[in-house]
């Protein structure tokens, strides 16, 4: 709460600085203006102003920042040392119990039950800490304002570059923002290989990339079990749901992507585009409902209306829905592709007699295969990436098979199931999330680089 | 058409009538073979259409009557006899907040120990005629336990109530509206049933006299979810939790995708470096949203010590996962904008930031607009990251704040689909679908109508 109020005190500090830094600069404006002086001022006020603002507050909320980062961990350390010895003595967790009940104490959140003479002591002084390092923030914060304040307005003047100061500020801006990309990136495969060396200190790499068997079992009990962690179960149970899901949408996606940039009069284009398009903009986890529900028993009945023992959450069932979600990925990529290949092709075998049909398979989808293998490419890295589908319906048992009319499980499904929520990291069980995550991460950037390339490889051509 | 030309060519002039000939032969076969590949585009291009049709009929059709739930309107008496308890206490001028707070909550104890079953019951006891004492304990079947806490929270906000009278409309429990609706085959036998027969009569008496109805319910919207009183389980936890998501997606995100997009757009120099940020932001843009779960699992919550299942963990992984669509957007709308409004611009003596941030930025926000929301509608649909930081417990409460344990609406599906009562809850679940579809459905329109209302063409 108390931050709360800094902030908007922070905020006010500034509306005040920037009336300030403008109404000076103002002021020597319409003096050099008076004087008829030749020298005139270099930006315009609301740039000083703006200057004047930015000294006075962006560095006292820097200060403000990281004390409120390093305070707590002062006070703590403070409290510690004034515990009674055998509560000092305590490990980690232990320790984060007491210190959480005595700064709850020290808030007035307990109510009730009896109060050790220790327990107040120590939240006597940690409230009083509290307040020093409060009162130590606040004296900081004050500080760095009255100084940012004091030197920057002093500045102002007509000579000062004030403009182009703020534009260095803005552009620092931009380039921190655009550099959040890479560090996501780089959080993400640092995150990831830490982890998975961790698990492969458990794991040696060739019982997990060469075995055959996926069997964790949950260490609930320490008996020293390891658990067996085979990839090849949920690798193979990953490709045969998505290759499934690409026989499905590869056909449909393509056809009418044919059938759309090709025949259909405009009319239908405009309304069929857009509405197949809406199967993109579809939540995941609506799918995943709808294959549970609906298509799996389907397919179930029709299974044995024909004599095939099709269980309901299978292969089948997951990657007929997974190909239902990226038929759009395929029909709008491919229609792009396909109306970029030149009308002089076209004109060619059509002038030579050649039909509709026989352009298109002859002369158009050879010459847009390259980017078409792109979009399957992307699409595919879609399906090994799809998570909330194959969690519902795609079986959850981890077999070496290639039925898809059984159950299995994919890389996906196993990352959701052992990371259950506890963030304990230390076991296995848990760290191989990260492994596999590791895996589905590397597998499909290979997807997508090499189907980037294609793509623009396929574009300079017939730029 | 390749065979005739090969058997043409040792002497043309005498087989040209035969070339002709097998070209009109097989002009049969190749129409049929055009009409054919046409017909087969069109069918495939139906299908698409038919399946976005089935998937919007199924989850409709399903989920449309999970809005009406069967409820009883009683009129409920606050007898004082049952609700015993002593007068609500006051704060007093020389008690501390300490003492006060000791005392109102032994005053909710004693509260908590009052059989508000016993006043429904005495409600519901005059509507059914041939009712006799020995099937009191059936009763509580009837309306959804939840309804008693209501009633206690009741006398708890305004102890007035107690020994009055007032006109209340209860929801019945869950499996009394799966009965009712039909949901359950009414000729499973008894042991398959979930009612006793007794109830099951009840249910069909008071409904054929009109004392249960099939109402339009707010339960949907306004109750969090509930575990034990399944029939007024709701989303409004899930709610909150998605819009402080959203929130958070609104303001770390789009102002940091667009800024990006600017740097890399307008100011960055073409290198190296430009270059690998930008292949870097494209196939961030491709990677399954289940690793952005992990690093945030990882970074999150394992370094920084955030809490679990916290909206906070949530929005932030989103924010990450949203950002390079933002960028994407943006950059691709301010490539669109012609050079000749930066030349203008630099040519009358702007600066660089001055021209983008007056004149071209102006200018490119319809398309941001677009793009972002689009990224927002997308945060909002994703479920697979936030399972990962803990968000698939159940949370029986609204979070207060964005530190809180919460769950987010898609989440919420994801759990309840998994409910045993699947009577009950497939509707819900589909219900609940409904909900989120419309949200995002709003939002792409909103997007749609944007670009409509403020597209420039150039």
């Amino acid at each position: 709460m108390n931050n709360l109020i800094v902030i908007a005190a922070l905020l006010a500090v500034m509306t005040l600085a920037y009336q300030l830094g403008m109404a000076k600069s103002g002021k020597q404006a319409s003096r050099l203006a008076r004087e008829k002086n030749h020298q005139a001022m270099h930006s315009r006020p609301h740039h000083h102003g703006a200057l004047v603002a930015f000294w006075a507050t962006v560095p006292a909320f820097a200060i403000f920042l990281l004390w409120s980062w390093f305070a707590p961990w002062m006070v703590n350390q403070m409290v510690i040392a004034q515990l009674p010895d055998h509560l000092a003595q305590l490990s980690g967790n232990e320790l984060n119990a007491v210190l959480r009940r005595i700064s709850n104490i020290a808030n007035d959140f307990v109510s009730g039950g009896v109060l050790a003479d220790w327990e107040i002591a120590a939240a006597q002084y940690y409230r009083e800490m509290q307040e020093i390092a409060y009162a130590i923030m606040l004296a900081l914060v004050s500080a760095a304002v009255a100084l940012g304040l004091f030197l920057s307005y002093r500045k102002v003047n007509p000579a000062l570059r004030a403009r182009n100061a703020m534009e260095k500020v803005i552009k620092a801006v931009l380039i921190i923002s655009s550099t959040i990309a890479i560090l996501t990136t780089i959080g993400i495969v640092l995150s990831m290989v830490g982890e998975t060396l961790r698990f492969f200190t458990y794991v040696s790499p060739t019982d997990f990339f060469f075995g055959t068997t996926w069997n964790p079992r949950f260490s609930t009990v320490g008996t020293g079990q390891q658990g067996e962690f085979g990839l090849l179960p949920l690798l193979s149970g990953t490709l045969l749901v998505a290759s499934v899901a690409l026989l499905v949408a590869i056909p449909l996606g393509l056809l009418s992507a044919i059938y759309l940039a090709e025949y259909a009069p405009k009319r239908l284009r405009n309304v069929a585009k857009p509405i197949i398009e809406i199967l993109a903009g579809i939540p995941t986890i609506v799918y995943g409902f709808f294959a549970l529900v609906t298509v799996g028993p389907f397919l179930a009945g029709l299974g044995d209306s024909v004599g095939l023992d099709i269980r309901a959450t299978s292969a089948l069932t997951a990657g007929v829905v997974m190909g239902i979600m990226i038929i759009p990925f395929i029909s709008s990529l491919s229609d792009d592709i396909l109306t970029q290949v030149p009308k002089s092709l076209r004109d060619g075998s059509l002038g030579l007699g050649a039909t509709k049909s026989e352009t298109i398979r002859k002369v158009v989808l050879p010459a847009a295969l390259p980017g078409i293998s792109g979009a399957v490419l992307l699409a595919a890295s879609r399906a090994v990436g799809e998570t909330m589908i194959v969690v519902l319906a795609a079986g959850n048992s981890p077999n070496l098979t290639a039925n898809p009319f059984e159950a299995v499980s994919t890389m996906t499904v196993t990352i959701v199931n052992q990371l259950t929520g506890d963030n304990d990291f230390s076991s296995p069980q848990s760290l191989v999330a990260f492994a596999l995550g590791l895996t589905l991460f590397v597998i499909t950037l290979i997807l997508n680089i090499v189907a980037l390339l294609i793509v623009r490889k396929f574009r300079e051509q017939y730029d | 058409m390749t065979e005739s030309s090969s058997n043409s060519t040792p002497s043309a002039a005498t087989q040209g009538w035969s070339v002709q000939d097998k070209v009109s032969a097989s002009l049969r076969s190749r129409k049929r073979k055009e009409k054919a590949f046409k017909n087969l585009g069109l069918a495939s291009v139906l299908v698409s259409l038919a399946l976005v049709a089935i998937l919007f009929i199924n989850i409709f059709s399903k989920g449309i009557p999970a809005f009406w739930q069967t409820s009883m309107e009683l009129d409920i008496y606050f007898d004082p006899q049952i609700v015993n308890v002593p007068e609500k206490p006051v704060q007093q001028a020389d008690e501390s907040f300490y003492d006060f707070d000791n005392r109102l909550q032994e005053w909710e104890t004693e509260l908590g120990f009052v059989n508000f079953n016993a006043l429904i019951n005495n409600a519901i006891i005059p509507l059914l005629p041939d009712f006799e004492r020995s099937q009191t304990r059936f009763l509580t079947q009837l309306i959804t336990s939840g309804e008693r806490h209501a009633l206690r929270q009741m006398v708890m906000d305004d102890p007035s109530v107690i020994g009055q009278t007032k006109t209340l409309r209860l929801l019945t429990a869950a499996n009394i509206d799966v009965w009712l609706k039909g949901n359950i085959d009414r000729d499973l036998p008894d042991e398959q049933q979930q009612l006793p027969a007794l109830v099951r009569d009840w249910a069909d008496q008071l409904y054929a006299e009109g004392a249960i109805q099939n109402r339009f319910s707010t339960a949907l919207f306004m109750n969090p979810d509930s575990r034990s009183s399944l029939a007024s389980a709701g989303l409004a936890g899930a709610f909150v939790g998605s819009f402080y998501m959203m929130l958070i997606v609104i303001f770390l995100a789009i102002p940091m995708g667009v800024a990006a997009a600017i740097y890399l757009e307008e100011f960055a120099p073409k290198n190296k470096i430009t270059d690998v940020i930008e292949v870097n932001i494209n196939n961030l843009a491709a990677v399954p949203s289940i690793i952005f779960g992990l690093l945030g699992a990882a970074v999150f919550i394992n370094w920084f010590n955030l809490p679990m299942s916290a909206p906070v963990v949530g929005g932030l992984v989103l924010s990450l996962m949203t950002l390079p669509t933002v960028i994407i957007a943006t950059r691709s709308t301010l490539r669109a904008i012609p050079p000749s409004i930066r030349s203008a611009a630099l040519g009358l003596g702007a600066s660089r930031t001055q021209t983008v941030f007056h004149h071209v930025l102006p200018l490119a926000i319809p398309g941001i607009l677009t793009g972002s929301i689009l990224g927002v509608a997308q945060a909002l649909g994703e479920t697979a990251p936030l399972l990962l930081i803990g968000m698939k417990s159940f949370v029986a409460s609204v979070p207060q704040t964005p530190f809180d344990q919460s769950t987010a609406l898609p989440v919420q599906i994801y759990l309840w689909q998994g409910n045993e009562l699947r009577n009950f809850f497939e509707a819900r679940t589909s219900a609940a679908i409904i909900v989120l579809l419309m949200l995002m459905l709003s939002l792409n329109a909103l997007a749609i109508w944007l670009r409509r209302k403020l597209e420039v063409r150039w």
